[in-house]
């Protein structure tokens, strides 16, 4: 760890390192922290500095991540915390478009409602919980519509904002240029909205993941919180350990997955507002 | 989460676009037809009415809950958690951003497991927690320090990260040293997204603190309030606390607002 203790001048000129052990520590560096993080683990496990029911060395982990995928429990919790987390949120997001598109084409609509929104907005998913609860008990429907709430919200707000991003001005020369109303919101607005919708639908599913784990943790018979809501009560920790590693990966996945349709997506989208705005002058 | 003019970040609100129209009363229209609504059906008795209370009986709650000085205990045990963590992640978010935005190396070490520690679904955290910590105040205050870190690390870090190219070769040019350069070029020009990333801690440990005391149920808070409501069935209850959590939201959010204007206010008056 002795790079941390070069002077900060030295530093600058890391990106091209001159030498090549230089070169080594860096494209080694971003393992070194989990890497020692993992020995210390392992070492503490080992060395009984750590008792089991308290921290599980890594190799019980292991072994129970692997009997988790060999005897299918792991897919079959899997597979109910996906079908909830994309009922959820193909539910939330559909709503959520149409309410953006709606608020933010329709300004009354907007006058109306966007108060009451943002009121709402305030009170978040786990303060819903009991009172959905009540509502519709604690089965599935619970989960899809926290789930659904969840990602309503950034849906439904950066549509709506996506759709202010058309200035008033451009607004006008496509009036000048003797555009329809259709014309306009086909041509003009919904270019320009499009990658804030794009951010609207993955802050969605983001959200949508996050309140998939909390709601399994507080109320449901299956799914991957479930396992860890379940190790934890048998105080089984490598069971819990294995359930938030495959929450994170999975989460780091979808993050991923994106991220990459993200690029894609707004990509093309960015080259062909350009030309719009090319073409508007 | 660099673009803070155009998105949301998902948990605030963004405010009407109304372009100085004086016709506020219409966003009323919703709740208040809401609220007689409510008070017709509940009147009606057409549904069953232990899930369907009235307004009256939610009001009678609230009027309970102030003066038998429940609320105030239940409020002050969950605003103490809420700033202690929020006191606290915010001060190593900063210290951790600013190391991960000023040095390469640094960031080079650390970056990576702190990405993927930030893909993990903080609630996941809260079973392990509770084995290390107990379910007392120490495990919650743990809980909503992580929540609040996460976004002043991320912001402080791009804030730091994203100072012009040109600012820091005037610096240079000048002969600044590094502490000088710090200080009076890459700060300034990295608080607005500093001060984003301590207004989502605020927020998030807000509602983290929410998460934890349902997750962690042990002593008072407004959490507490929720689960009793909802285990006692008492729809009234926890249509109360849903109102106290939402406001309680809106009032950070919009002292964090006025934080925010003051300060790029003060910050225009001194260039």
């Amino acid at each position: 760890m002795s790079i941390l203790t070069l002077p900060a001048r030295h530093l600058a000129s890391a990106y091209a390192p001159a030498w090549n052990a230089r070169a080594a520590i860096w494209f080694i560096a971003p393992w070194l922290l989990p890497l020692s993080l993992y020995a210390l683990w392992h070492l503490g496990a080992e060395q009984g500095w750590i008792s089991p029911q308290v921290l599980p060395p890594p190799s019980y982990v292991w072994d129970t991540l692997s009997e988790l995928t060999t005897s299918g429990d792991l897919w079959l919790n899997l597979k109910a915390s996906l079908l909830r987390v994309l009922v959820g949120f193909a539910a939330g997001s559909l709503l959520g478009l149409i309410l953006g598109t709606a608020m933010g084409l329709w300004r009354p609509l907007q006058a109306y409602l966007l108060p009451t929104f943002n009121a709402l907005v305030q009170i978040p998913v786990l303060a819903w919980l009991p009172f959905v609860l009540l509502l519709v008990g604690i089965g599935e429907p619970l989960k899809y519509i926290l789930i659904a709430k969840a990602a309503l919200v950034p849906v439904t707000l950066n549509t709506l904002q996506g759709f202010r991003l058309a200035s008033p001005a451009l607004r006008e020369v496509a009036h000048v240029y003797g555009y329809t109303r259709r014309q306009e919101v086909v041509e003009v607005v919904l270019p320009l909205a499009t990658p804030t919708i794009f951010t609207g639908l993955r802050l969605g599913f983001t959200k949508a993941w996050l309140s998939l784990v909390v709601v399994e943790l507080v109320a449901s018979s299956e799914g991957l919180g479930y396992l860890i809501v379940y190790g934890r009560q048998l105080f089984q920790l490598d069971l819990v350990m294995a359930a938030v590693i495959v929450v994170g990966a999975i989460g780091y996945l979808i993050d991923r997955l994106l991220d990459w349709s993200e690029a894609r997506f707004i990509g093309a989208r960015a080259a062909s507002r350009l030309g719009t705005q090319g073409e508007a002058p | 989460m660099s673009n803070a003019a155009t998105t949301t970040h998902g948990a605030t609100p963004i405010p009407l676009d109304d372009n100085g129209d004086t016709r506020r009363w219409r966003g009323l229209v919703l709740p208040v037809v809401a609220i007689l609504l409510w008070w017709a059906l509940s009147r009606a008795e057409l549904v069953n009415s232990a899930l369907l209370v009235s307004p009256g009986k939610v009001l009678a709650t609230a009027a309970d809950q102030i003066t038998t000085g429940k609320l105030w205990r239940a409020l002050g045990a969950s605003l103490t958690r809420e700033l202690t963590g929020f006191v606290i992640g915010t001060s190593a978010g900063l210290l951790l951003g600013a190391l991960l935005g000023v040095s390469r190396w640094f960031n080079r070490l650390v970056g990576p497991s702190f990405n993927t520690f930030k893909q993990i679904s903080l609630f996941a955290w809260i079973p392990l927690i509770s084995v290390w910590f107990g379910l007392g105040d120490t495990a919650k205050v743990v809980f909503l320090s992580l929540a609040a870190l996460v976004p002043v690390v991320v912001n402080t870090c791009d804030g730091i990260r994203s100072t012009p190219k040109p600012l820091l070769e005037v610096a240079k040019v000048y002969g600044y040293t590094p502490v000088q350069t710090f200080f009076h070029v890459v700060l300034p020009a990295a608080t607005p997204a500093i001060f984003t990333g301590v207004y989502l801690a605020l927020i998030y440990s807000w509602l983290a603190t929410i998460g934890a005391e349902y997750l962690l149920v042990a002593g008072v808070g407004i959490g507490n309030l929720l689960i009793e409501g909802s285990e006692h069935f008492q729809m009234d209850l926890v249509i109360f606390g849903m109102f106290v959590v939402g406001l309680v939201g809106w009032l950070m959010n919009a002292l964090a607002r006025h934080v925010e204007r003051r300060l790029a206010h003060l910050r225009g008056a001194a260039q």
